[in-house]
């Protein structure tokens, strides 16, 4: 049995009239599970799309060329949310608030907070939260 | 056992053994209090954390022709303008002209006095609008112009309240989220916030203010300052522990510094959502071993300091001076903590993070001999205690 692995990324559609059901075919065609957090897609405006697909390295593989032939930028690590190290201030404060343990006390002793953007289901709880707007949205 | 004169000459020569707050514990018990006491010099402590009571007086130097402001505006802050002609005094929550504040609660708060302070230290460019009734002396009306804090003469960071020594941890015990100055507190006790720095935080390693008094120097995010009084709600007169840890509030520290001389690292304008703008800023104060019962007290440890758990949806808000349970900071630290049989998740204002960074670049600055300890010239009181406000008819 061929390894499934599960990747996190995001698209980013330029301005364009891209209407075609790209998740449709993701599944359909390259046979991925799809699950996505979070997404805006408008036409004619830019869009973004954070997803993680599951399947193995050949099906994502070819899933991500597919999309690319529709001129969308692919990131392979969700930068949907992300944590801007010079604001953060590792008070903590964020923690409790974010429901899969992604911002976490990464060293009982030093008490530094670390952001593990692999587990970010992009709820967007710590950028409401957050004191000194460290977190911040792609879209 | 020492005087802050020989543990100046220590560190004038080099010599200084100066350890964290953090560190002195474990130093202490593989070496006996006794040795230990012989051999250390200075513990240095640190917190970092919001702070409302605070803010800058400011000195622009004159136009020509002169003005004598009487209103003004930072960046759309409103300053205090009922000092000289040109002085301000820009307050950490003062909240940005036409912010909607909490009309559409809870309000985002993203920009205030605090924010005005960090942009100022941090050489952003800012601007400022000012205006006045006129004067034979002072002609001008009005003035807008843009400025940095190297235009500035002087800019005074004051602290009138700062180091809180101990603290409310905060929980909600009703059935709707409520938004803080503790932060953003779930409903049926879901989560709860403190904010100290527990056995780093400066009064809470001494405790009875044997050294840390009226005029000590201390580490002010980055810069050399003072400490000016005692704080304001400064309580010495409170329960201790046997240890003589307070087992809430009590001792406040006032502190001042040039914000010239000041880190941007350690200066943060905080927008707490729903309630309000402040400043976070980073403290550092040395503490001298000057014999054993300093260096003793100066090794209290986070589960040996005492936490009151105040429900922010009633008891604080309508002053009934009841508390939820107690706590100590070895259990908050550990993220969860059980009451009545249910995990609460904590949370954290205070940056353990920082505090340590601070009481370590202090403790360098002091093996350096770039920091001298002084003596105080007049110790905060032991003696006082918190009024409250009357509601009288006349």
């Amino acid at each position: 049995m061929t390894e499934t692995l599960t990747q996190k990324l995001m698209f980013h559609f330029p301005k364009c009239e891209c209407e075609k059901p790209i998740i449709y075919h993701l599944v359909k065609d390259h046979d991925l599970m799809v699950n996505v957090f979070r997404a805006k897609v408008t036409p004619e405006e830019e869009g973004y799309l954070v997803l993680d697909v599951t399947g193995t390295k050949e099906q994502i593989q070819a899933g991500i060329e597919f999309v690319k032939t529709f001129n969308v930028t692919v990131n392979y690590s969700g930068k949907g949310v992300t944590r801007d190290d010079n604001r953060c201030t590792h008070c903590g404060y964020c923690t409790p608030y974010c429901p899969t343990g992604a911002l976490s006390i990464a060293n009982a002793e030093t008490r530094e907070i670390l952001y593990n953007e692999k587990d970010c289901i992009e709820c967007l709880a710590c950028i409401r939260v957050c004191p000194f707007g460290a977190c911040a949205s792609a879209f | 056992m020492k005087t802050y004169e020989q543990i100046n000459d220590r560190i004038e020569s080099g010599k200084a053994v100066v350890l964290t707050a953090d560190e002195i514990m474990d130093y202490v018990d593989r070496k006996g209090l006794e040795a230990a006491a012989e051999e250390v010099d200075v513990v240095t402590t640190a917190t970092f954390g919001p702070m409302c009571s605070s803010g800058c007086f400011l000195n622009f130097g004159h136009s020509t022709p002169k003005i004598r402001m009487t209103e003004a505006w930072i960046s759309d802050v409103l300053a205090y303008t009922g000092i000289a002609a040109v002085d301000v005094f820009v307050g950490a929550t003062q909240l940005r002209h036409g912010d909607p504040a909490n009309m559409y609660p809870p309000g985002e708060f993203r920009y205030g006095g605090g924010h005005v302070i960090e942009d100022l230290i941090a050489g952003k460019r800012l601007q400022l609008f000012a205006l006045s009734y006129g004067t034979d002396c002072y002609p001008l009306r009005e003035l807008r112009t843009y400025f940095t804090i190297d235009d500035l003469n002087q800019a005074t960071m004051v602290n009138p309240r700062n180091c809180y020594q101990n603290y409310n941890v905060a929980i909600n015990c009703s059935d709707k989220t409520i938004h803080t100055y503790m932060g953003r507190l779930e409903p049926n006790m879901k989560n709860l916030n403190y904010c100290s720095a527990g056995q780093l935080s400066p009064l809470l390693n001494d405790p009875l203010y044997e050294t840390i008094g009226v005029g000590t120097r201390i580490w002010l995010a980055g810069a050399q300052g003072h400490v000016y009084a005692e704080g304001t709600q400064h309580a010495g007169l409170c329960e201790r522990t046997p240890g003589g840890v307070p087992t809430g509030g009590a001792g406040t520290l006032a502190l001042t510094g040039d914000m010239k001389q000041m880190r941007p690292e350690f200066v943060r304008g905080v927008s707490l959502r729903g309630y309000g703008v402040s400043l976070s800023m980073g403290v550092g104060i040395p503490i001298p071993i000057l014999n054993t019962d300093i260096l003793k007290r100066t090794c209290v440890r986070d589960r040996d300091i005492p936490a009151p758990v105040v429900d922010y949806s009633h008891d604080y808000p309508e002053k009934t001076g009841n508390i939820v349970c107690m706590t100590d900071y070895e259990q908050l630290r550990s993220g969860e903590i059980e009451i009545d049989g249910k995990t609460v998740r904590v949370g954290s204002l205070s940056s353990y993070y920082k505090a340590l960074e601070i009481a370590n670049l202090l403790a360098d600055e002091i093996r350096r001999g770039d920091f001298h300890l002084t003596q105080p010239i007049a110790p905060l009181p032991t003696d006082l205690s918190m009024k409250s406000l009357e509601q009288r008819q006349q």
